[in-house]
């Protein structure tokens, strides 16, 4: 059985074994007033390539999980390997931190530079790449996220969607096997909100980047690989995207709505429409009630 | 009111002075600093405006934009004009009440104003045509002999390039601010001075608390993004002196020249 793990903490991009943080709370005298357990006990196995998606309610921890997966946070608990590199050792942060690149939710506080190739070029400044190599990097990663044509711009002109893309082509530029999203989407308007998947599905399709998105939006979940949905820092529910939307009434106990599509299937099979659970798209919706009228 | 300041706003053209090294920049506004004080005549001023209008041209910045980082020092002009005004004493022009206006006056008022709006401008120019990274490169490697005393030249010079990237930022919070307590019936231009600066606590403090909030996220995603100080960085845009910069160089001889001969002579 350990030879099994062992193994799998190589090829696994991000492997949690029963991953835990504690926030301690004290007082002034500095007793322990209470523990919050904000990530509690999980398990989390991420493939190379994979698009993964935790979601959950707001305080459901998974904010706290993805900065453990960018070594910003240390597990109180448990253990945390990164493309088998030990999370809980002092000398992987940096390493860890180039092999898992972050986008946080708010695209101002994460942008460093007055000039959008300035700021795509500061992680690869940080890591000491040389100077050519830097250019052809953040190139090569504006194109990926098509703001190329936006290099020169000052940042506080573009929309919300661009400096989310600005952000993501900062990471890219480092050249991670894996981005972590935090919410990426959560300040954006809907267009803004379409953009910013696009260029994430896009990296994890052409480039095989593999993808962790944090959200609490159904819609954006359906094309990923795996969700993980996460509630008062556990991991409640784990499956395809169809296995869980599956489970309305189980995802509505964790304050999470289905896409709308999925709750109007969901409605009309309790209606006693013979349509199967779990549809994800408008698509899959009709031909579902073709058949079923089909069938009539 | 706060949309007034141009100081720290990059506007990007491609001139001469877009592409000069930042650090003949820097050496250049620091003499033409020096330049405005040694100039106490009005030929030395009249011949350090002309230089700056030829420099504003090379810029292709418009010249609006720098009138405008002029605006929210106008009451501050007003103030130093008028002190400089009735306070010089000399040779008496005009005798009213308090009121004395010398000759003396006179001409203190106009040197310091034309002084003050040429210094303005020109360290504006400044800032217009160099982006902050590439300012701080320049205060970075400019002023690198400091790490020898301890100095953390390169922290420093982080923070200010960081510090210029959320003026915008923080300019826009708090128009937002103002204007969000303003619908609820706040009033910001009533009243006397004291009240006017009572009733800007209230807006001080969600903005502080926002700043914070921001400087936490940044110190995040900057170490997300691997940053741990100066050590082991590389450039994305070293610093090359070109031929222009020395012939840049030449040009702010020449001038700092002319202008002590001026302000020698006259």
């Amino acid at each position: 059985m350990k030879d099994v793990k062992e193994k799998k903490q190589h090829d696994n991009i991000i492997e949690a074994i029963d991953l835990s943080h504690e926030y301690v709370q004290r007082d002034e005298e500095g007793n322990v007033e209470r523990i919050l357990t904000a990530v509690d006990h999980v398990d989390l196995d991420v493939w190379p390539g994979q698009f993964i998606s935790i979601l959950g309610h707001n305080g459901s921890g998974k904010s706290t999980l993805a900065k453990h997966l960018n070594a910003l946070l240390a597990p109180t608990g448990g253990s945390l390997y990164v493309d088998g590199k030990d999370a809980a050792k002092e000398e992987n942060i940096l390493p860890i931190r180039k092999t898992a690149g972050m986008v946080f939710q708010n695209p101002d506080n994460q942008i460093i530079a007055s000039v959008v190739e300035e700021d795509v070029g500061f992680g690869p400044e940080n890591i000491g790449v040389p100077t050519d190599e830097i250019w052809e990097r953040v190139e090569k990663s504006l194109k990926s996220v098509g703001m190329w044509e936006y290099r020169k711009h000052s940042p506080n002109k573009l929309s919300g969607g661009q400096k989310q893309r600005v952000a993501i082509a900062g990471v890219m530029a480092m050249e991670p096997k894996c981005i972590v999203l935090d919410e990426p989407t959560a300040m954006l308007d809907p267009d803004g909100r379409k953009e910013v998947l696009a260029a994430v599905h896009e990296l994890n399709k052409k480039k095989g980047v593999t993808i962790i998105l944090i959200t609490h939006y159904m819609e954006e979940v359906v094309g990923s690989d795996y969700v993980y949905v996460m509630d008062q820092g556990k991991v409640v529910m784990r499956g395809q995207p169809r296995e869980i939307f599956s489970d309305v009434d189980k995802l509505k106990s964790f304050r999470l709505d289905v896409p709308q599509v999925t709750l109007l299937g969901h409605e009309l099979r309790e209606a006693g429409l013979d349509i199967p659970e779990g549809i994800l798209t408008r698509q899959e919706l009709v031909e579902a009630l073709r058949m079923a009228a089909g069938e009539d | 009111m706060f949309r007034d300041i141009t100081l720290g706003q990059y506007y990007p053209a491609d001139s001469v002075l877009h592409r000069m090294d930042p650090r003949t920049k820097l050496l250049a506004t620091l003499v033409y600093i020096i330049a405005l004080f040694i100039a106490d005549n009005p030929a030395a001023i009249l011949f350090v405006t002309a230089c700056l209008l030829v420099i504003i041209a090379l810029s292709k910045v418009p010249f609006s934009f720098m009138v405008r980082g002029l605006r929210g020092i106008v009451l501050l002009i007003v103030i130093a004009a008028v002190f400089n005004l009735f306070l010089t004493p000399g040779h008496v022009v005009f005798h009213w009440a308090f009121f004395t206006i010398t000759r003396e006056g006179i001409k203190n008022a106009l040197l310091m104003t034309a002084r003050m709006i040429l210094l303005i401008i020109g360290s504006s120019l400044m800032t217009l045509t160099t982006t902050p990274n590439q300012l701080t490169d320049g205060l970075e490697s400019g002023l690198h002999f400091m790490t020898y005393i301890k100095v953390p030249v390169h922290e420093i010079a982080m923070m200010m390039s960081i510090a210029l990237r959320f003026i915008p930022i923080l300019i826009d919070e708090t128009d937002k601010i103002m204007k969000a307590q303003m619908a609820r019936g706040a009033s910001f231009d009533t009243g006397n001075i004291v009240q006017r600066a009572k009733s800007m606590v209230p807006l001080l403090v969600p903005l502080f608390v926002s700043a914070f909030r921001r400087a936490n996220d940044l110190a995040l995603a900057m170490e997300a993004r691997c940053y741990n100080g100066g050590e082991g960085r590389t450039k994305m845009k070293p610093l090359h002196y070109a031929k222009r910069d020395g012939m840049a160089y030449l040009c702010l001889a020449v001038f700092f020249a002319v202008v002590i001969v001026l302000g020698v002579r006259f």
